[in-house]
Order: C-alpha cells, then sequence, then structure tokens
C-alpha cells in the first residue's frame, strides 16, 4: 500500500513539474534503454526467474519494441508493477510501456489518459475451485465466496454476473495476487477468480497439487491483454503496434528465430518488405530497416513466444485457442507490412 | 521605555520602521504562498489537460459496479461511487472507534499491570509491551488474519460453541434480533435510563459532597438502564423473534457476521495501540507524586480504590495529551485494512482510483478525509485535556 501511495505521490509530483512531457520515442532513443512496466511476478506473462532474468509473453513485447529501437532485445528495464499502480506509473512517466496483461476497455482508453497497442493476448475471466468441492459449472456456486483483486476488471465483472445470475457471491478482495492465493488456499474463499490464462499460471506453481483444482469451463468475459502508452503519443504507438504485427506477421509467413536469415534471402515481396531487404518499411517508423528481422532473430515469432511462455514447452501448457492466428481459427492478425 | 515603531528617530528610511516590516514581510510572504499554490494547481490542470486525463469531482455519481463485502449501510454495484465511499468510511470509522475504545482500555490494564506489586503480572506486562509495540504493525495484521483464517475450520466443520453461534474460517456468525418496529421503544426506554442516570449520578454526587456518603453510581446506573429499556421493549409488544444463521450451501444465512478482516484488523490495531498505551499510562501515574499514595493509604483506601480515586484523575493529566496521538496513530493506521481484505476507505478508494484513472482526485479525497477526522480527534481530546487540565485553584 505504501508503494501504492508512494507512486501515487509521485505521479503528483510529475503531473505538477513536468511541463513538456517529451515524446517518448525520442526519449527511449536517447536513453538508450526501454522501461518496460510488467507484473510483479506472473509466470508466462512477466516473471523473473531465479537468475533475475524476465520472461513472459509480455516481457517478450517488450524485447520486441527494444529489439526494433535499438537492434537489442535486452536493453529493457523492467519495473514491477501493481493492479493498482500500473496506469498512475505509465501516467506519470516512470514507464515507457505497460505490458502487463492489461484488459483494453473504453474507460482505460480515454479517462486515464492511455492508448492500447493491438491486442496481445485475448483472455477472459474463469474460476477455480478446488476438486472435493464437487463443482462442476457456475450455478453449482451460489452463495460462494469469491476472491479477487481489488481494482481489476474481474472484480467488476463479478459484480455485473452476480447481479444478472442473482448468484449472490461475496467478493473479498485484496490487493496483491499473492494475498488472494493465499486466502484462497486457507479456505478463506471458496473461489479465486480472474483472467484463465492467471488461473492456469496459478494452478501450474502456486498451488502444492494442481490437480487437486478445476478451473470451471465457463467464461465470463472478454479480456483482450493489451499494451499501452500515454495518449497523444503516436510516433511511439506506431514503433509498438508494428513490433507486435511483425513477431504475429512472422508466424504466419513462416519466419522463425532459426530461419530468419535464411528467409531474408527470399524472393517474396511480402518477406522482403517484413524482413527489411526492401521497401523502407523501417525507415518510417523512425528505425532501422530491419526492425522486424531483429525482433524475429532474438525474440521469435507471435508463435514462438506464445509455446515459450505459455505453451506446451512452459508448465503452464494453456490451449492456444482465441490466441492462434486468423489462419488457424484464432484472432491474431496483423495488418499488412506495405 | 519601549520604542515604538512610530518613534523612529529621524534619517532612518521608511524601509527600515519595524512596524512597516513587519506588514512587509507579511504581505510577501503572503503572496508567495499565493504564488506557489497558484502554481502548482494551474501547472497540474494544464499538465492533466496536455495527457488528456480528465479532471474534476463528476465522477463520484457514476455507477460503480463493484461490490463491498462489508457493508454498514446498504450499497449495490449500481450504487455511486460516493456512496462506496461513504461505505468504505463507515467501516474505517467504525474500526477505528472501537479499536481506540478497546486499546484504551487493554491499553490501561496492561499499564496498570506493570506497576503492580505481583512480580509475575509485572513482567508479563512488561513482555507485552516489548513484544508487541517493536514488531511492525502489517506483520502482526498478517499473523491476526493467518491466524484466523487457519485455525479456526472450515464452514461444514464451523465451531458451535452456543446455539445460533457458528465460528469458522469466514467469521463468527450470531443470531441478532429481528428488527420490529416495537423495538424502537427499548431505543427509548434506555434513552430515559440514561437520562435519569445523568441525574441519579447528579444528586449522588451532590449527597456525598454534603454528607461524605459514597452511592454505588454506576451499578445503579447499569440497573436504571436495563430496567427502562426492557419496560420499552415491553411495551413496544415484547417482540422476541430472533434471526439466527443457518448453514446454507457455501456459507450462513440469517444472523449477523462478524467477518475475518474486520476481526484481525480490529485485534491488530488494539493489542498494537495498547501496548503503547500502556506506557502512557505507566507513565501519567509514576508522574503523580508517591505522597499521594501515601496519604491516601493513610486515610484508609484500599489500593484499586487509590489507583481510582486518587491517582488516575491526576494521571489523566499526563496521559491525554500523549494519548491523542496513539488515537490518530490507530485512526491512520487502519489504512493497512487493504493488505488483509478489509473493505476501509483506502481500499475502497483504491478500486476507484483504479476504475476511474482519477489518481489526483482521488489521493486528495484520502487527504481530506484523514485531515478531517484526525482534526475533529485531536479537537475532542484537547476538549477533554481542558476538561481534566489543572486550573488555577478554584476552591
Amino acid at each position: 500500500m505504501l508503494q501504492r501511495l508512494f507512486l501515487a505521490a509521485t505521479f503528483i509530483v510529475a503531473a505538477i513539474g513536468n511541463a513538456h512531457a517529451g515524446m517518448t520515442f525520442d526519449a527511449v532513443k536517447a536513453r538508450g534503454m526501454l522501461v518496460c512496466g510488467v507484473h510483479t511476478g506472473l509466470p508466462g506473462f512477466g516473471a523473473p526467474n531465479e537468475k533475475g532474468v524476465w520472461s513472459g509473453i509480455d516481457v517478450d513485447l517488450c524485447r520486441a519494441v527494444a529489439a526494433a529501437m535499438f537492434g537489442d532485445a535486452t536493453k529493457v528495464k523492467y519495473v514491477a508493477l501493481t493492479n493498482s499502480n500500473r496506469f498512475t506509473s505509465l501516467q506519470s512517466g516512470d514507464i515507457d510501456l505497460l505490458a502487463r496483461s492489461t484488459t483494453a476497455t473504453l474507460a482505460r482508453d480515454t479517462t486515464n489518459g492511455i492508448n492500447f497497442a493491438p491486442v496481445n493476448f485475448y483472455d477472459g475471466q474463469g474460476f477455480l475451485v478446488a476438486t472435493k468441492r464437487n463443482v462442476k459449472s457456475l450455478p453449482d456456486l451460489r452463495g460462494a465466496t469469491v476472491c479477487t483483486l481489488s481494482g481489476s476488471t474481474s472484480e467488476q465483472n463479478l459484480a455485473d454476473y452476480n447481479r444478472i445470475h442473482k448468484m449472490s457471491f461475496q467478493a473479498i478482495a485484496f490487493e496483491k495476487i499473492d494475498e488472494v492465493v493465499s486466502a484462497y488456499n486457507t479456505g478463506r474463499c471458496d473461489v479465486l477468480t480472474t483472467d484463465k490464462s492467471q488461473l492456469g499460471s496459478l494452478r501450474a506453481t502456486q498451488m502444492t497439487t494442481p490437480d487437486d483444482h478445476v478451473i470451471l469451463p465457463e467464461t465470463i468475459s472478454k479480456e483482450p491483454f493489451a499494451a499501452a502508452v500515454r495518449h497523444g503519443d503516436d510516433q511511439w504507438l506506431d514503433l509498438v503496434k508494428w513490433s507486435l504485427y511483425a513477431m504475429i506477421e512472422a508466424e504466419e509467413a513462416g519466419v522463425t528465430s532459426k530461419n530468419v536469415a535464411e528467409k531474408a534471402k527470399s524472393a517474396d515481396p511480402n518477406l522482403q518488405r517484413l524482413l527489411g531487404v526492401n521497401g523502407n518499411m523501417g525507415k518510417a517508423l523512425g528505425v532501422d530497416d530491419k526492425f522486424a528481422y531483429r525482433i524475429v532473430e532474438q525474440v521469435g515469432n507471435y508463435g514462438e513466444s506464445f509455446d515459450r511462455n505459455l505453451g506446451p514447452a512452459s508448465r503452464i501448457n494453456l490451449e492456444r485457442g482465441l490466441n492462434h492466428l486468423w489462419t488457424n481459427g484464432g484472432l491474431h492478425y496483423a495488418a499488412p507490412f506495405r | 521605555m519601549t520604542l515604538r515603531a512610530t518613534d523612529r528617530p529621524s534619517g532612518v528610511p521608511w524601509y527600515n520602521d519595524e512596524k512597516t516590516r513587519g506588514v512587509l514581510y507579511q504581505v510577501v510572504l503572503l503572496a508567495v504562498v499565493l504564488f506557489v499554490g497558484w502554481w502548482l494547481v494551474s501547472n497540474t490542470l494544464r499538465n492533466l489537460e496536455q495527457r488528456q486525463i480528465s479532471t474534476g469531482f463528476g465522477f463520484l455519481w457514476r455507477e460503480a459496479g463493484f461490490a463491498i463485502a462489508e457493508q454498514r449501510i446498504r450499497f449495490e454495484p449500481t450504487d455511486s461511487y460516493a456512496r462506496a465511499l461513504i461505505v468504505g468510511l463507515l467501516n474505517t470509522l467504525e474500526v477505528s472507534a472501537i479499536g481506540i475504545v478497546l486499546a484504551t482500555l487493554l491499553g490501561t490494564v496492561v499499564g496498570v499491570a506493570r506497576l503492580s506489586t505481583n512480580w509475575l503480572i509485572a513482567r508479563l506486562a512488561t513482555v507485552y509491551v516489548e513484544v508487541v509495540r517493536n514488531i511492525p504493525l502489517l506483520l502482526q495484521l498478517f499473523f491476526w488474519y493467518a491466524f484466523i483464517t487457519q485455525s479456526l475450520p472450515g464452514v461444514r466443520e464451523a465451531l458451535h460453541p452456543l446455539p445460533g453461534v457458528f465460528l469458522s474460517n469466514r467469521g463468527l456468525a450470531v443470531p441478532v434480533p429481528e428488527f420490529n418496529e416495537g423495538q424502537a421503544w427499548a431505543l427509548v426506554g434506555g434513552a430515559i435510563g440514561i437520562a435519569a442516570s445523568i441525574f441519579l449520578a447528579r444528586w449522588a454526587r451532590k449527597r456525598q459532597d454534603a454528607t461524605g456518603q459514597p452511592f454505588p453510581t454506576i451499578f445503579a446506573a447499569l440497573g436504571l438502564i436495563i430496567v427502562f429499556s426492557f419496560i420499552g421493549w415491553l411495551i413496544g409488544g415484547a417482540h422476541s423473534a430472533l434471526s439466527i444463521p443457518e448453514k446454507s450451501g457455501f456459507g450462513f444465512s440469517g444472523g449477523a457476521e462478524l467477518s475475518p478482516e474486520f476481526a484481525a484488523l480490529l485485534i491488530g490495531l488494539t493489542v498494537y495501540t495498547a501496548a503503547f498505551i500502556a506506557e502512557i499510562v505507566r507513565g501519567g501515574v509514576l508522574a503523580v507524586a508517591y505522597g499521594q499514595t501515601e496519604a491516601a493509604m493513610a486515610l484508609g483506601l484500599k489500593s484499586g480504590l487509590v489507583m481510582r480515586l486518587i491517582l488516575l484523575p491526576q494521571a489523566l493529566r499526563v496521559i491525554v495529551p500523549p494519548m491523542t496521538s496513539q488515537y490518530l496513530n490507530l485512526f491512520k493506521n487502519s489504512t493497512l485494512a487493504i493488505a488483509i481484505g478489509f473493505r476501509d476507505f483506502v481500499s475502497v478508494d483504491d478500486t476507484v482510483m483504479n476504475q476511474t484513472g482519477q489518481a489526483i482526485e482521488c489521493v486528495a479525497l484520502i487527504m481530506a478525509v484523514y485531515l478531517t477526522v484526525s482534526l475533529l480527534i485531536s479537537s475532542f481530546m484537547n476538549w477533554y485535556n481542558n476538561k481534566v487540565a489543572l486550573r488555577g485553584s478554584t476552591r
């Protein structure tokens, strides 16, 4: 809480003092380092390993932007943020980019003074419950006590669902996910609700026996996670947007970190534009023409990133579902590089 | 001889005149303060506008859209943010008010116990004070919360010590009287009882002043209040229906529930603050000259009466001012509630800040609320301090 108040205070000081919020693109370039706001520790999205190296699908987006800007994916400083202080950190200029499994909503897009990049992960809210409760679906949970994160969309969705279906849930909201998990584990609440991917991650990493817990089939909300930048920072938003598109387009075009050098020699004009052989796409964004090449080389395409962080190669082992490319029945669809 | 400003000797220029300078400095200071204030506000507004962050308190009337587990007044997600904040404020005030009363009682007992001539009691009190006041409050709150939620059984295996009373890791569920309009009469009866007690106390005091005969005022007053409330309840129709908690589904229905979050916060705040209060009470009692004790004992008063009639009233003069700070501390420390999931003002404000993005307004609200309540507490304590303070001799 102190940290949050501190951030709010710095935000106010920054809002008071900093009359000329420089454009982020130039500021990052001059600094030679991207400051990225990520999760305090959500395996698969943003978490440091035992050596302090960050990984996750959100972290990969930060790395992709750094690769596009500097040709070096390691030039990122990570700032761990809670649900409560993420927007103030961005508004106050403490971070350049917020990549922290944040749901894009109309209110956040407008009144918070931020802009969302395209969606990098499609999620939905679900419920985690102990297997021994013998609960098969959501209606069985009438009257249950539900633990959630304060200030999250989950808290609002839960209230909406409660209202529509008259579930008489009792919601208990905590500031940090660790506190939510510990309240769930001590039996203070019957159910834990948050986004399904996070439930999968928590089940795999925070429960002593993952098989004792089950994620119910219902999904009660749409949670499109997107990175965010400050409102009015157009050139910077463009770079973030096209860094993500480069990863998605690369997967569609079959370009991976292994074969990128080879693919760059291809005669396919689409590949030539994507990988900077032709077309001056990077120049238009204000970076090197080979920006997409660097991203794929150092971070991988979207599919590689997903598999490494959330898919079969990870402990979380999430279904790809909506996060397939559009060509495979999913929702990821990059605008064309031309 | 006093030299007045107008008496300045000739040849001293006007700007060296004491009075003129005094006024000048005040004006300059005021201008600087006003300028800084204006600069802060206008610059903030300009920056917010530049970043397209909306400002103003209009958001308070929008629909909140989230639920609050603990509510003293009815609150639905369809109510406004303003009402949500009021619910949070009431929770804060409730836990602070009860905490202040309990901490004062516990602190006084422990403080007096530390002075006890009984070796064991005095040592126990010392250990309590030294352990509790040297461990950060946040840790203690986590401890109490974990203690309550982990050591108590789940709902299905809830402890059932008395009929209708359930104790589980969901909290304490107790029966409460079902509200009926007739019961308002019991409240009226209680009020009459209180009024009668006040008259009784005045009469008893006068009699004691005149004749020296003590009167058991406290017991008589309690009796009066209970009897009058009971009569009121009878007049109201003697409704005795109780709402009794019953296990249903995942929790209890009916009755009233005391949540583990509230209990953990209340216990944590009380135990922590009581340790400080104990030291203040001890210091206050020690500040009364030992001759007072000796004189009282020479008059044949028992040790309990010595404490109650001679030492504590005099010690209050020393105790009250530092006690004010402890009350303020307890009130402000209640903001740690968010760590254990209790919806106090700051916790609700935090959710509102997150949903609306109105960080500056929400932080300003926190400042305004805590400043106002703190000033109220301290002005009440100042009033009380004036009351117990030693005045110029009246007799």
